[in-house]
């Protein structure tokens, strides 16, 4: 029994509109992840916005005798509870540093409490009833109002969401990743150069680009137990310090850098080498003089995003103590810091729900430096890349 | 304060030093040359020749000496050492004087120095590893000391409580006796795990296949950046978006359906992690597909095969070894991962089989046991060792595994840029 051609053109139709299921299936996937992708930065920004502001009330500071004992006693007792309590705490330090302020009154913008905030944007707070009316009355006389929070970008951690800053996080990344730099990248680009330009193929050079291989694909937490068993423990490296997780992090940093200067060193033409041989120089020369500046661009590129990388890693860091509760910006490479990402998770294990605001104004800052650094990288590759 | 300002006087002395053999090195070599023999390198050369004969050995030294000092623990102080690096360098700045001779190759000299560093620069990488390996079998082993190793690995119960009483020598004060069964906490890692992959593998993989056989090529250039932006995303965001944004989420559905659900359920861990690897999955699946050599899909087009049937029954078999080693990567990665179950999955080790129950993973009490204000010489702070270990050999195993399968997927099909 043959088949009509009736069945053969319907499975041919039915067999087509199977590839095509498969078209608008695997559309579907990578649609999917795109509104991963979209739905996180939505809920990141809705939850993250509101930490660049900041309730602020207007009141009267009244910098007497008793103040610079009493701070409470600076402000009215009816908008007491509304001032935040630790900028109270800062008001006799103001008046040692000022000694005009003695004996005045001003009528000053001072941060709120942070349930007043929390309240002015319409989350759950703890005011009472009262205090709520007070704080609404103060919004219709324009003495209460939310204004841009400098504070998270100018002070270090606190206890107090209000207070609380990104400041010494900010200069713990820096210092880190300054540290991560100078030893991860002469570092990685003297061994890509080893490896591409002198190495001969050899068990030895084989196993280091075994190795190389296998150091990128380790968990970044055992780099921490690394740092924690031989840096902290064996070289006594102050444990917390920005020095041993620089270290740890140039560690984990290096096989990026290594493969994408390999990368880069592979990019540049063999005719180069060979003229620059043939007019006598040395190999170290060739090396020196041609193919490195022109290897330049893609060693930045992979540097960079080797960078990035390495700002947005917690696990290692937690390992070697730079979760610290870090209230003042320090600058030394010795003593104990934190990182951005550590701020964040430090933030994210705090059980004021006010701290879920700041955790996400962290996370947005955190994303906006590494946005730009690979958008750096990227733009760098385009400008500079060079097809041979 | 002391040591460092002995180190900068150490630094100081070396760079004049080094400065005085390159001026007079260069003098010499200049001299040499004006008096009309020819040499066999510029005076540059020379200069630098003395500059490196001056700074090496002594650096070598003193970096030797701190080590040993280290090493063996003795106070000898470091003014000696680095006094005796000092005369070592001026000893040193004489001899690279003296080799400015017509006759010395200097220019081979400094290369040969450049390729010994630049092997000693590749070596650091070795030493990592090494560091890794003794630090972790180190500590790893005097934790197999206090506990049984059997009992670590087929023990069901993880309860460290009372060690740290041991370690202080008050055992008998803790209610009960510590123990390490790490039987719960592997299988809360391969949970998690699991539902991780079950999210990564069938979205990245038909990602993947779109970008690479049906996707106009502005769709491509614009998506495989697009999707790199989710593995370039800090884990610790996605651990806080994990606890404060998916997790509520799954408790409602489940409650919803009749189902009770923990906060710190192994789910959203697991989903938010398969999110975070969707890249790893698609763009290495992507190279894999697109460098399918193309005359297989033209023969199967040419039998009157269908686009969809192609891929399925030619594309994707021939590419299967690649797929596979992307996917053995990807579970690497996500055992390895530690910040998202940190923060969403929970602390307590349970045996369970239910997702929504909260479980915890291998690195959570590796981050636990370390955090904590503990002695380091008791046997839950070590018993991190003993889990990186594990978690070591195991990562190491399907890395070595996934190169292997890529390796015969460039071979049978002879693609080199994989």
């Amino acid at each position: 029994m043959s088949q009509s051609f009736d069945d053969i053109s319907a499975q041919l139709k039915r067999r087509h509109r199977k590839s095509a299921r498969l078209k608008w299936i695997s559309m579907g996937a990578l649609g999917l992840a795109g509104l991963f992708l979209v739905l996180f930065f939505a809920d990141m920004l809705v939850k993250g916005l509101p930490a660049f502001k900041q309730a602020q009330i207007q009141v009267q500071v009244d910098y007497s005798e008793q103040a610079s004992q009493l701070p409470l006693a600076a402000v009215n007792e009816d908008v007491r509870s509304l001032v935040s309590r630790g900028y109270l705490r800062l008001i006799p330090g103001r008046m040692e540093d000022n000694p005009d302020l003695l004996g005045t009154t001003r009528l000053e913008w001072v941060l709120a409490d942070g349930q007043v905030d929390q309240y002015l944007k319409g989350h759950h707070s703890k005011l009472k009833a009262s205090e709520q009316a007070v704080v609404d009355r103060l919004v219709e006389q324009g003495r209460a109002e939310l204004r841009f929070n400098t504070t998270f970008f100018t002070r270090g951690d606190s206890k107090m969401p209000e207070l609380t800053g990104i400041a010494s996080a900010a200069m713990g990344t820096l210092l880190t990743l300054l540290v991560t730099l100078a030893v991860a990248f002469p570092i990685g680009v003297m061994t890509a150069v080893y490896l591409e330009e002198f190495a001969p193929d050899n068990r030895f050079t084989q196993a280091i680009e075994i190795n190389i291989n296998n150091l990128a694909a380790i968990p970044s937490i055992l780099f921490g137990l690394l740092g924690l068993a031989i840096f902290i423990n064996f070289f006594g490296v102050p444990r917390s310090s920005p020095l041993v997780g620089g270290l740890t992090l140039a560690l984990m940093t290096l096989p990026v850098i290594i493969i994408a200067t390999r990368t880069a060193l592979r990019s540049v033409p063999e005719s180069i080498r060979h003229a620059a041989f043939g007019v006598g120089c040395s190999r170290w020369q060739v090396v020196r003089d041609h193919v490195l500046p022109l290897a330049l661009p893609g060693i930045m590129t992979g540097s960079i995003i080797g960078l990035a990388q390495a700002m947005g890693e917690t696990a290692p860091l937690i390992i070697v103590g730079m979760v610290a509760f870090i209230p003042d910006v320090t600058t030394s490479f010795t003593e104990a810091a934190t990182v951005l990402p550590a701020q964040i998770f430090t933030w994210a294990g705090e059980p004021d729900r006010a701290f879920i605001e700041k955790t996400s104004g962290g996370i947005l800052v955190l994303l906006t430096v590494l946005i730009t650094l690979n958008a750096t990288a990227v733009v760098l590759r385009k400008k500079f890349e060079r097809r041979w | 304060m002391q040591t460092n300002q002995i180190l900068a006087m150490f630094g100081g002395a070396l760079l004049l030093l080094g400065l005085i053999a390159f001026f007079l090195g260069r003098a010499k070599a200049s001299r040499v040359r004006a008096g009309g023999t020819a040499m066999q390198a510029q005076p540059d050369q020379y200069a630098w020749f003395a500059v490196l004969s001056t700074a090496g050995p002594a650096l070598v030294l003193s970096a030797v000496g701190g080590f040993t000092l280290l090493l063996l623990g003795a106070e000898i102080p470091t003014l000696y050492l680095l006094v005796g690096s000092l005369l070592v360098a001026c000893l040193g700045l004489a001899v690279g004087v003296l080799m400015v001779r017509p006759d010395f190759h200097a220019r081979q000299a400094i290369e040969r120095v450049i390729r010994f560093v630049l092997a000693g620069a590749a070596l650091i990488s070795i030493f990592t590893t090494l560091g890794i390996l003794v630090s972790i079998i180190g500590e790893a082993l005097r934790f197999f000391q206090m506990q049984n190793f059997w009992d670590f690995i087929t023990g069901t119960t993880w309860n460290p409580g009372a060690s740290f009483l041991e370690a202080a020598g008050r055992a008998e004060e803790g209610a009960s006796a510590a123990q390490f069964g790490s039987v719960p906490l592997f299988a809360g890692t391969f949970m998690i795990t699991a539902v991780a992959m079950l999210v990564a593998i069938p979205i990245g993989l038909l990602a993947a296949i779109y970008m690479a056989e049906f996707a106009p090529t502005r769709v491509r250039t614009v998506a495989k950046p697009v999707l790199e932006v989710l593995a370039g995303i800090p884990t610790v965001v996605y651990g806080f978006f994990a606890a404060i944004t998916v997790a509520p989420i799954i408790v409602s559905v489940a409650g919803f359906f009749g189902l009770e659900a923990s906060f710190n359920n192994a789910l959203a861990p697991g989903i938010v992690m398969g999110i975070m690897i969707i890249p790893f999955i698609s763009s290495l699946s992507d190279d894999v597909i697109t460098s399918v050599p193309d005359s297989m899909r033209q023969g199967s087009l040419a039998l009157g095969m269908t686009k969809g049937e192609t891929i399925r029954d030619v594309v994707i078999p021939a590419a299967l070894p690649g797929i596979i080693s992307a996917s053995l990567l990807a579970v690497s990665r996500a055992l390895g991962e530690t910040m998202i179950v940190v923060m969403a999955a929970g602390m307590r080790p349970n045996l369970t089989a239910n997702p929504l129950e909260d479980m915890t993973t291998v690195t959570v009490r590796i981050v636990a046991a370390l955090t904590g204000d503990q002695e380091f010489a008791s046997a839950e702070t070590l018993s991190a060792f003993a889990l990186g270990l594990v978690l070591f050999v195991v990562t190491l195993s399907l890395n070595l595994v996934s190169v292997i399968m890529i390796r015969r997927f460039r071979e049978k099909y002879r693609v080199n840029n994989l």
